[in-house]
């Protein structure tokens, strides 16, 4: 996939972006990241170094001090707290560490969660494959898990599978962006490779771009660009890098 | 619905939990419900104790006093009244109906009164309904002939054509039996849920006949004493009587009359109205009803509170799954949306439980209140008040709820999407 659409506008855009928890000093300063449609960028930083804070202001659920982050050419601060919840589920799908899915859920429940909440990915899902639930099953039969898992609880599942419905759950409705927080951090080497090439084919299929948030570095060159917050935040927090 | 539905799934997954909540708000809920209905039923049954009378005349003491002697058997007249004056009155052409009333003695701790065939024909109980007679018949001319109340009947066992004895004075053990004068029974009537049914009636003359032979309140003795053979030939004109109960031709003449009869110059009398008494007689229970009321209501909050300890002490562990709500789209308003319908589940799954139970026990307690307490009540669908209460209770549950919404509200805000364990 080519990194670069020059005509389109990109997905995801930071610029001089300023954040402190209240009291505390400075964690990050990022003059400029951004990431265009259909790329996939993977963001290295050890723990402690910002990474959740950063994804929680990409996601809107927190707000800069100063500077902007578009999504999808939206300035979130320009939105409300209502308003910027509904943009950030309507374009971004989440895949965090592990853990992420609703226990009590089936796999299928699951997987159309985000479609309860957004009506735009519910209608993207319905018409590409008819239903939620269609969608759902289509897939996680392209993540290679078997119908047969649908209507089991999540926590029955292994951790392998269970971060597939996680990223089936990211992926339904085609959101432009997707965003994976150590994602493979639970799993061994070879099922961490196989689970990213599932990833990035689907990511493809759905156009969706894909920011890859990790400390592994031997999973960067999976990736079109690889970027270290430490030497993008200017901030410099207290990190051994 | 999608809340609901997620609300659900969730509560089913900490079932143990919540089922101890849905129970604890059940039991409170049939407590307070069933409080509530006892209360009015023992109020209607109390109200209905005396009906289609429209003044209880007595010698003169007090309204609550006279109505307990002479309708509830409880507690004693302080003076009878004539005979004569009871006559003026019966006749007076504004009253339809009269029936005398002579109280004082006793069998087995039931008291006996005595009184003449108005008593059948005119008394009236609940919803006007007349006596009926289960067994036999009403006492006819022979003064040694009783009719039964159906608890006493069935209490003491006894069938028509049995003979028993009667004690003079109230107290339960007493030293003092008519055992010269046996009566027969001769009628047992049907179950009323009143104090008629623990009484033994007898006519006047049957009451005139057992103390005849009697002066200064002692049987007399050895040559003066009467046997019941000689008693039947005596003119057993009743000279006393305790109370009577009138009934006019019209509910306007019963104050004129009731002005009368407390004015009457030959002998001092006073006559109340039995409705206005019984609201006197009930405003004195009134405090232990409401004492009631009020720890069932507490009861109730005690059940609201076990629930808001449970939700709240489930917040921190499910702080994860908040965070996995908010990344897939959920906005702190639906966070706390998710916490008020568990709540509002719980109360209304806890009320349909607790409004079951109060059934099975209405169900299986009211064969056991009719027959002890002489408590009919009746299974029927929730009344307005009832409807009211658990609407309240509906109300508080989702008061109680915004307490933990606003917890994850605010958590929600805080934690963001990241949460990690």
């Amino acid at each position: 996939m080519p990194a670069e659409h020059a005509m389109a506008p990109p997905v995801l855009e930071i610029h001089d972006l300023h954040f402190a928890w209240p009291g505390q000093a400075e964690l990050l300063h990022i003059p400029l990241l951004s990431l265009n449609q259909g790329e996939r960028v993977f963001l290295e930083g050890p723990s402690g170094s910002g990474k959740s804070t950063l994804l929680g202001l990409v996601g809107g659920v927190h707000m800069p001090d100063r500077g902007h982050v578009r999504l999808l050419g939206r300035d979130l601060a320009s939105l409300g707290a209502a308003a910027r919840d509904r943009w950030r589920v309507d374009h971004t799908g989440f895949i965090f560490q592990q853990f992420n899915l609703l226990p009590f859920l089936s796999v299928s429940a699951n997987v159309t969660l985000p479609c309860g909440f957004s009506r735009l990915r519910r209608e993207r899902a319905c018409g590409r494959h008819g239903s939620t639930e269609q969608a759902a099953s289509r897939l996680l039969e392209h993540l290679g898990l078997p119908p047969s898992l649908l209507e089991r609880r999540a926590d029955s599942l292994s951790i392998g599978q269970q971060q597939r419905v996680a990223a089936a759950r990211a992926l339904i409705g085609q959101p432009e962006l997707v965003i994976a927080d150590e994602p493979t951090s639970a799993l061994d080497a070879d099922s961490r490779e196989s689970f990213l090439r599932l990833l990035f084919d689907e990511c493809s299929a759905a156009g969706a771009s894909l920011l890859f948030v990790s400390h592994d570095r031997s999973l960067a060159g999976l990736f079109d660009r690889s970027l270290s917050l430490p030497a993008l935040n200017r901030a410099r927090p207290i990190t051994e890098s | 619905m999608h809340l609901l539905r997620l609300a659900l799934a969730s509560l089913n997954n900490r079932r143990f939990t919540a089922l101890l909540t849905v129970m604890a708000i059940a039991l409170s809920v049939c407590l307070l419900l069933a409080v509530e209905r006892i209360r009015t039923e023992a109020r209607t049954s109390f109200a209905s104790t005396i009906s289609g009378t429209d003044l209880v005349v007595g010698a003169r003491s007090g309204p609550v006093n006279l109505l307990l002697y002479s309708v509830f058997r409880i507690g004693n007249a302080t003076n009878n009244i004539r005979w004569e004056s009871f006559e003026h009155f019966a006749n007076h052409p504004r009253v339809r109906w009269a029936i005398p009333l002579s109280l004082g003695d006793s069998h087995r701790g039931y008291r006996v009164l005595g009184t003449n065939l108005a008593y059948f024909e005119h008394y009236r109980y609940g919803r006007k309904q007349p006596l009926a007679l289960a067994e036999g018949r009403p006492f006819a001319t022979d003064p040694f002939e009783v009719v039964l109340g159906a608890e006493v009947a069935q209490r003491l066992n006894y069938r028509l054509g049995d003979s028993l004895v009667l004690a003079h004075g109230v107290a339960r053990i007493s030293l003092l039996q008519h055992d010269d004068k046996p009566f027969e029974v001769v009628g047992i009537l049907q179950r009323t849920g009143t104090p008629v049914d623990r009484t033994l009636h007898i006519s006047l003359a049957g009451m005139e006949a057992l103390h005849a032979d009697w002066r200064h309140g002692v049987p007399a003795q050895g040559a003066a004493r009467l046997s019941a053979a000689q008693a039947r030939e005596l003119p057993l004109q009743p000279r006393q009587i305790t109370a009577f109960l009138l009934g006019l031709d019209s509910r306007l003449a019963t104050f004129g009359l009731q002005r009368e009869i407390n004015g009457y110059h030959s002998e001092p009398l006073q006559a109340v109205l039995p409705g206005v008494a019984l609201q006197e007689l009930w405003s004195l229970m009134g405090t232990a009803e409401q004492a009631l009321l009020v720890i069932s209501l507490f009861v109730v909050l005690i059940g609201l509170v076990g629930m808001l300890t449970a939700i709240l002490t489930s917040l921190n562990e499910r702080r994860r799954e908040m965070a996995i709500l908010r990344s897939v789209g959920a906005r702190p308003w639906h966070i706390a949306g998710l916490l008020v319908a568990e709540a509002l589940l719980l109360a209304v799954a806890g009320m349909l439980l607790g409004v079951a139970l109060l059934y099975l026990a209405i169900l299986g307690a009211q064969g056991p209140l009719q027959a002890h307490y002489g408590l009919y009540v009746p299974l029927r669908w929730p009344g307005q008040h009832e409807w009211r209460l658990l609407g309240a209770v509906l109300c508080a549950a989702v008061l109680m709820g915004g307490v933990p919404a606003w917890r994850a509200y605010r958590q929600s805000l805080v934690d963001g999407l990241s949460i990690r364990l």
